[in-house]
Order: structure tokens, then sequence, then C-alpha cells
């Protein structure tokens, strides 16, 4: 039911890479796939770097992921620094420019990217394993690992297409109603901010803070790396020496704090010339090491994480056509990661979608999911198992998912068993307590203002018995 | 020495390459049912494919987005599964599924565990032959589609941009319209309208399965046979040929919505390589405009990055694009936005300036050698994923290339040297046949709080609850 356009001007360059795109749009319908039980190999560098190694042998590539505790809840008070310096990687070393670093990458046919979210950030290389034309991506790769410049004219410009990118945000409805979900929900916790940052803070992102930024996090204790492809042991052990001896040692930064969760209901209306309002509801829920992990995650499932099966997908969308796209997720995190609604719908019928969604909140929260319902969800989650390690680059980012969070080591062959386990009593224990009507926080952006009025004045909150405040 | 490299890599590539694109077993059933299997044993994992031969380019006007629309009734029930039950089977297997609909096609498609394969297949031969569409179930879906198309169009000004620009390109030819259709023949769709495109287009005839993974192929050809093979052929319907009336001069279309930044978008009429081979023209000019648009625009080290957004910072963003594997003529395009200090005039110089020097000189041999490096690299990376290798199949087995066009692809780029590169700039890129497409963005703050004046449709809904 995803709609493709083959708009020309979407498509990349290179001929058959229309495909790419299409697989993509393909493939974002759906729930993140988990991990199927892989064989992998871990160790450490001799300088502290952890190591996770798949051997795939088919085909030959190899696929590096070098994950860092250096996402933007690092940011401290210069919002966007963790996103800039990761970002500016790219831009060379003492001896290589922008331009040679791109050339030498696409030269070999290799893929280089780096990104960052608000735990990680990631550096990835993709590269054929053919020896010369490996030996060249990996030099490079290493090279920008070890002797970053950050050259000031670089970082400028970076700098300004930072400012363009906040202002792009500004015309969509989506983005602005996610970044201000986290301004409410997260309050003074780091993942407050996006990672972008803001239009006070990006113009002070210079080269001595990217710098510092740099030497502090970009350290082998604070970091994973996971290897992926057509290599032998012995030289997957070589391979990452080399890139742990880039590296100096470090050490990791203190845990993250947990947010506090806000304690009454908040909800915020932005009036906005769009067609639809966009809702995001929800509040900070869950690490990754937490015990209702599990319960809570296969109860979502039911609820709206199992794409066409879900009960909002029928509720909202089904049912009623209220919106194309519905959907909740729990995103467990190294602090707590959010719980998450997000839908868009025609703003004449905002008020009333939103009444849709609220009571199918409660119900799930006050009721639970059936036994039918829990069986189909568990049945879904560990049958497709197997198809989310189906690739290397499912392996590669599962690998740097499983070393990032530390978890344990036979994670993936027990994965199963912990959804097997859980019952209807269960979730329904762990969402009572942890979820609470009167704790949400709903955020729409859209419509004139005014098109919610009629749900805040006829006191909505029976569900929670706490009227909904604006702030 | 460089050279002798690349002559070696090339070999090596060609030796490892052979033996898995040879595995591609190709079936014919009498009904006309293409079926294609791709073995790849991998995973125990298997993606289940339909193609049909139907999509925007087939609808004409007041039913645009119709194939689209079908799509999503395809969801809706069918004699032996009532509506939701065909998704609630493929999820208790584990399976993923989705759909799309392109100019050229519409695709449906299963993953899943390579036990359940059959399952799948058995439900999509099911539904092409008994789908059950009821006004029930009509009317909620249409309401879908309407908030589709504001998602993904109304409230996004690069892609209503998009949008205006196809159809300020195309007069004539069904690819003026989008896929997802105008808002108000969305409103209007009848039932029987869906009905009747489901009766003429989804034949065996009409489609080409793929079933890609752990499979063997005796065993896929049996159970299509089982399956598919009792679905009678049926004559489709004359397509007539609205072959685009030929541009005789620039065109250009301003689109003012309320935007925070510009864009730019700027195409030329271009053939594809189904057009070329129809009119027996030289295919190479289709690879040489693939080369083309990946030296301005593939990885940064290409010249639209290098040049306008590193060097002189005229653009934020910009990029270059070509759809050779399309089924009607075509567009080559240039797009960008630009950098807060660049005003749009320049923006489009220096992209005019970009084809201008296509024209002018050869490309260089360095330039060439990372192209088709990126080329022989994403061969090898692709077939990371058995849907993408599936789709690459159906696709050009349903536009009419035929799935052995793949095979050639990254033989016939390499071919492409630097005078074939200047050849077809010289010949396409010229100032009669462009489409320029510019948004002139509108102050957010002045018409806060109001429906934005670019809406397509009536302020009516078509239904309510």
């Amino acid at each position: 039911m995803n709609h493709l356009t083959t708009n020309p001007a979407l498509h990349s360059s290179v001929g058959l890479h229309a495909l790419a795109l299409l697989l993509l749009l393909g493939l974002l319908c759906g729930p993140t796939p988990p991990a199927r039980a892989a064989d992998f190999e871990t160790w450490t560098t001799s300088n502290g770097l952890r190591v996770l190694f798949a051997p795939a042998p088919t085909l030959p590539m190899l696929d590096i992921r070098l994950v860092f505790d250096a996402g933007s809840a690092r940011d401290g008070d210069h919002g966007g620094l963790a996103r800039m310096t990761n970002l500016a990687l790219a831009f060379g070393t003492s001896d290589l420019d922008a331009d040679t670093v791109a050339e030498r990458f696409e030269s070999v046919g290799a893929q280089f990217s780096a990104s960052a979210a608000r735990d990680m950030a990631i550096v990835r290389l993709r590269t054929l394993t053919e020896p010369d034309w490996m030996e060249v991506a990996l030099a490079t790769f290493v090279s920008l690992l070890a002797d970053p410049a950050f050259p000031e004219d670089d970082l400028a410009r970076a700098r300004r297409q930072a400012l363009q990118a906040l202002q792009r945000d500004r015309q969509e409805p989506g983005a602005m109603a996610s970044r201000e979900f986290y301004r409410l929900a997260y309050g003074d916790h780091p993942y407050a901010v996006h990672p972008l940052g803001t239009e006070q803070s990006v113009p002070t992102l210079e080269g001595p803070l990217v710098r510092v930024f740099f030497q502090r996090h970009y350290t082998a204790q604070n970091a994973v790396l996971a290897l992926t492809g057509d290599l032998s042991m012995n030289a997957a052990q070589a391979l990452s020496q080399r890139i742990g001896a880039a590296l100096p040692q470090g050490e990791r930064p203190a845990a993250l704090p947990s947010p506090e969760i806000p304690s009454e209901p908040i909800m915020k209306h932005i009036p906005f010339p769009s067609e639809q309002a966009h809702i995001v509801m929800g509040g900070p829920l869950l690490r990754l090491d937490d015990p209702d992990r599990f319960p809570l995650s296969v109860a979502n499932h039911v609820f709206g994480g199992g794409g066409f099966t879900s009960r909002l997908f029928q509720d909202v969308r089904t049912e009623r056509g209220l919106a194309y796209s519905v959907s909740s997720h729990i995103q467990p995190m190294a602090a707590e990661g959010p719980f998450l609604i997000t839908m868009q719908t025609g703003v004449h019928q905002a008020a009333d979608a939103l009444t849709v969604l609220r009571d199918a909140l409660a119900a799930f929260i006050s009721e639970g999911v059936t036994e039918e319902e829990l069986a189909a969800s568990k049945d879904n989650i560990i049958g497709r198992f197997p198809l989310g390690l189906a690739s290397n680059s499912d392996i590669a980012a599962t690998l740097g998912m499983i070393g990032f969070y530390d978890l344990a080591p036979d994670y993936l062959t027990t994965y199963t068993d912990h959804v097997a386990r859980v019952t209807r009593e269960d979730a329904g224990d762990a969402l009572a307590r942890r979820l609470a009507m009167d704790r949400m926080v709903t955020v729409v952006v859209g419509g004139p203002a005014g098109i919610l009025d009629a749900l805040q004045d006829e006191h909505p909150d029976d569900r929670s018995g706490t009227p909904f405040v604006e702030r | 020495m460089l050279k002798f490299k690349t002559l070696i890599l090339i070999c090596w590539f060609l030796l490892l390459s052979s033996p898995v694109l040879a595995d591609v077993v190709e079936h014919r059933l009498e009904n006309g049912l293409t079926v294609l299997v791709l073995p790849d044993p991998r995973a125990p994992v298997v993606t289940n494919q339909i193609w049909y031969d139907v999509g925007s380019r087939h609808e004409h006007s007041g039913i645009t987005g119709i194939s689209h629309m079908l799509e999503h009734m395809m969801f809706r029930g069918s004699e032996a599964y009532p509506p939701g039950e065909f998704t609630r089977i493929i999820a208790r297997l584990g399976g993923n599924q989705n759909a799309f609909t392109g100019q050229d096609f519409t695709a449906y498609y299963q993953v899943l565990g390579s036990a359940h394969w059959e399952t799948a297949m058995a439900m999509e031969a099911e539904r092409m032959r008994a789908l059950r569409l009821t006004e029930e179930q009509f009317q909620p879906e249409r309401d879908v589609v309407v908030e589709e198309r504001r998602l993904t169009r109304d409230d996004r000004p690069t892609a209503l941009l998009h949008e205006q620009f196809m159809a300020a390109a195309f007069l004539n030819s069904p690819y003026g319209h989008g896929v997802i259709g105008w808002m108000t023949d969305i409103e209007n769709y009848a039932l029987e309208d869906v009905q009747a495109w489901y009766d003429a287009w989804y034949a065996p005839n009409n489609a080409v399965i793929v079933v890609a993974g752990d499979v063997d192929p005796t065993e896929v050809i049996a159970a299509a046979q089982r399956h598919y093979g009792p679905i009678p052929a049926r004559p489709l319907p004359e397509v007539k040929p609205r072959t685009e009336v030929p541009q005789r001069g620039e065109r250009r279309v301003v689109l003012r919505v309320p935007a925070e930044l510009p864009h730019l978008v700027m195409g030329w009429k271009t053939p594809s390589l189904a057009t070329l081979r129809e009119d027996a023209g030289d295919l190479s000019d289709a690879y040489a405009l693939m080369v083309a648009a990946g030296v301005l625009a593939s990885g940064q080290a290409s010249r639209l990055d290098r040049e306008l957004v590193r060097g002189q910072e005229l653009a934020l963003s910009a990029s270059a694009g070509y759809s050779g594997f399309s089924r009607l003529q075509t567009l080559f395009t240039l797009s960008a936005t630009p950098s807060s200090e660049t005003k749009l005039e320049n923006l489009e110089q220096a992209l005019l300036d970009m084809v201008h020097r296509l024209c002018d000189e050869p490309v260089t041999e360095e330039e060439l050698r990372r192209v088709q490096a990126q080329v022989i690299a994403s061969e090898v990376f692709r077939r990371d994923s058995l849907n993408a290798q599936g789709f690459e199949l159906g696709m050009l087995e349903t536009i009419g290339l035929g799935w052995r066009v793949g095979e050639e692809y990254a033989k016939r780029v390499r071919a492409v040297t630097a005078e074939d590169v200047q050849r077809v700039a010289l010949t396409y890129l010229i100032p009669d046949t462009r489409t320029v497409a510019i948004l002139d963005p509108l102050p957010m703050s002045e018409t806060n709080g109001s429906a934005s004046p670019n809406r397509q449709g009536s302020q009516h809904e078509p239904s309510d609850h």
C-alpha cells in the first residue's frame, strides 16, 4: 500500500540505482525487523576497541560500522555539536581535502557515510574486498579517524547548511511536531534537543569545540566496531587492530541520567498552513536493559507497532479512513527512549482523529491485549526473526546495536525465547505500571488555531481523570 | 597503470558475476503468465512478487491515480479471504508485505521464511482472480488515499513542484500526471471505476511473478502452474499511443506556496531504453545519459557536489537524474536548492553552465573511471538485498525490456566513452526541449493558520464517518 512515484527527478543517476529507491520505499512501510541468530565472533583490540565480526563470504564485499557513544545526548551546552563533528570527518585530514577524500572512496566504488542521532554517532564504510580497491578505501577511512583536520572553511559551510536544514524543517509540519514533542516530553534531559541543534547553538560550533569533542569522544574505549563481509578471521583481527590503533584509548563518558516523566498531561497545538494536522503523542518510556522491555514491545506490536494488523491501523485507517499512516513505536535507548504514536490527518477531522487515538490508547493501557492478539503478535515477531539478518547490511546494523548497548552475548539466540515467554498478564501489568493517560504529551502541528478547542472544552480526560492543560 | 588495474578488475568482476546471473530461471505458463525464479540460498528467506503491467501511464484524464487506488483495494478482501484475512495470515507466518504503484507498473510482494512462500503465492493467485470490491470497503480506503495525497504531495512544497514540473513538461504523454493522481479525481472515483480497472488489467497474461530466495525453481514453476495456471488469459485493452507532442521551445512554471526554501527543477526530453529499442535507435544513448548524470551527481566527488555545493557554495543540495528504465519518453533532470546567499537565477545559470560544459568538452578519464567503479561496486552491493534483486527482474520484465537487460547493464555502462557523453549532451540537452519549474516561497507566517492556497481538491470531503 506504499505508493511509489517514479518521478525521474527523484532517481539517482546511475540507472539501476532507481531500484535502490524502489527498495527503500518498499521497505519503509513496516517496523524494523528484529535480528536472526547469527554466528559472530567478538574480541577487544589491544587499546580497548570492542569488535563484533560476522563472516559473510558469499559476496566480495565488506561492511564496516564504527559506533561511538557520541550522539547529540553528549552535546552538552552546544546543540548540534555531535552531529557537526561526525559530519566533519569527511572534510579531510592534514593531507587530504574533502574533494580528495570523496574522490578516493568513489574511485574504488566505496561508500563512506557518517550520521549522528541522540545516542549513537556512526561512521560507515562499504567496500568491495578486491585487495587494491579495498586498501584505498580502508587507508582513507583510517586516516579520517586518525587525523581529521576540521578545516575552518568547510566547518563554516557546514554551519550555514545546518542553519538552512533547520529552516527547511520549519516547512515540514511532521518535523516540527517531532521536535516539539521531544522538547516537551524530555524537559531538561539531553534527549530534549534535536540532533541538528538550534538557530542559537549552530553558529557557535567552531573548530576548537569540534576538535575537543572529537578528542574526547572518538576513542577506542568509547566505540564499538561491527564487521560483516568476506574476510577471514585473521584479516578481521588485523583490520580491527588497524582501526583501533587510529584512535586514542580514551575513556567512556558517564551513563546518561534518566529523564523525568511529565507529571501531568501536556497538549500543544501549533497552527500551520498545511492540509493535514500532524499528531505526535507519547512520552519517555524504556531503556534497552529494562526488564519490562519484552512485555511492552510485544504489547506495542498489537497496539500500533505491527503494521497492517495493528489495532491503530485497523481503527484509524481501515475502518475510518482517517489517515494514510498511523503507528506506535517504542524506541528503547541508552536512557529512557520514547513511546510514540504518530499520525497525520486532514485538519478538519483532527479533533475526531485525536479522540479515536486517545480512546484506543486508554483502552490499551487499561485493558491490555487479548490472548488472541498476543499470540498473533508473537507469531509474527518470532516468524520474521530470520528476515532481519538476511543481508549483510542488516547483520552489521544488528551487531553494532548489540555492541553499543552492551547486550548479552547470547542476545540473538535468546531473543525469540524472551518474546515467546511474554504472557497476557505480563503485558497488562507492564502497561498498567509504565503508561498513564494523564502523563501523555500530545503535539499537533497543522491547520488554523482553534481546531482542537472543542476537544479541550469537553474535558476529554475522563479517560485519565485529569484535564489536559495547554502549555 | 591505473587503466591496467581497472581492466583487471573488470575481468575479475565478470568472473565473479556470471555464475550468479545465469541462475535466473524463466518460464511462461500457457495463459501468458511469466515466471522468473532466482535461487539464492544465503538465508532461509524468500520474496514472492507479482508485477502487473499497469500503472499511471495507462490512465486518462478524470481517473488519474486509479491504478494506485486499485492497489489499495487489493488488500480489502477476495472471495476466499474476507477483508484483512490475507494480511493476518502473512503476519502469522512471520512475513512482511506491501505493494507499490509506479508510472509503468503495480507490484505486490511478501517477504517470508522459505517454508511459506507457496501460501503467499496461492493468495496472490486468488486475488488476481477473485477480488471482492464493495462500497463498504471502498469508501474508507478512498479517504485513506485522500490523506496519502495530502501527506505526500499537498503539504510538501518540493513534491508539489515536481508534480507541476511533470505536468508542464508533458502535454500529451500520461507521464504528465502523477502516480497518485489529482485530488479531484481521487475524490470522485466510483467503485465501478476500480472494478473496471481490475477487470481490464489484472489478468495472468498481463503479469510477471518473481520468486527469489531459498527455493527450488522446479518447485516454484510447478506451484505457479497449480495456482495461476487455471486462471484464463483475457484480451487486454488497446493502449492508444498518446505520443508526446514534440516540444518546440522552453517551458517555465512557477509555484507559489508557503515554504521556507526556494527550489528549482529543470529537465530535458530524452529517450528511454524502451523507446530507443522501439525506434530501432542506438541503446548506447541511454547508457551515455546515465553516465552523464553520474558525472554530474553520483557521489560527493561528482561535479554538482564538488563545485556547486562545496566549491562555490551556490547550492544547499543538487542532484541529477535520468530515468532510462521507463516505458515512454522520459526526462534528464537537474534539481537544486540554493544556499542562503544565492539568487535562484544565478543557481539556474550555474546548472546550465554545467550542461554547457558537458556539451563543450569531453568528460575526463578520471570521471569516467569513477562512475564505472561505482557501477561495478553497486552491482555487487545490490546483491546483498533479495528484494532489490527481485524488484529489478520484475521491473525490467514488466516494462518490456526483459530481465536480461539487467545482465548487460554494467557492461554497457563500461562501454560508454567520453565522446558518447558529449554526443548525447549535444543531442538531447538543448534549449527547445527544456522545462523549468521554480518554487517561489510565500512567507509561512502570513498564511499561518489557513489552508494553503495550492490545494488541489475542493473543501468538501468525499464522505464522513
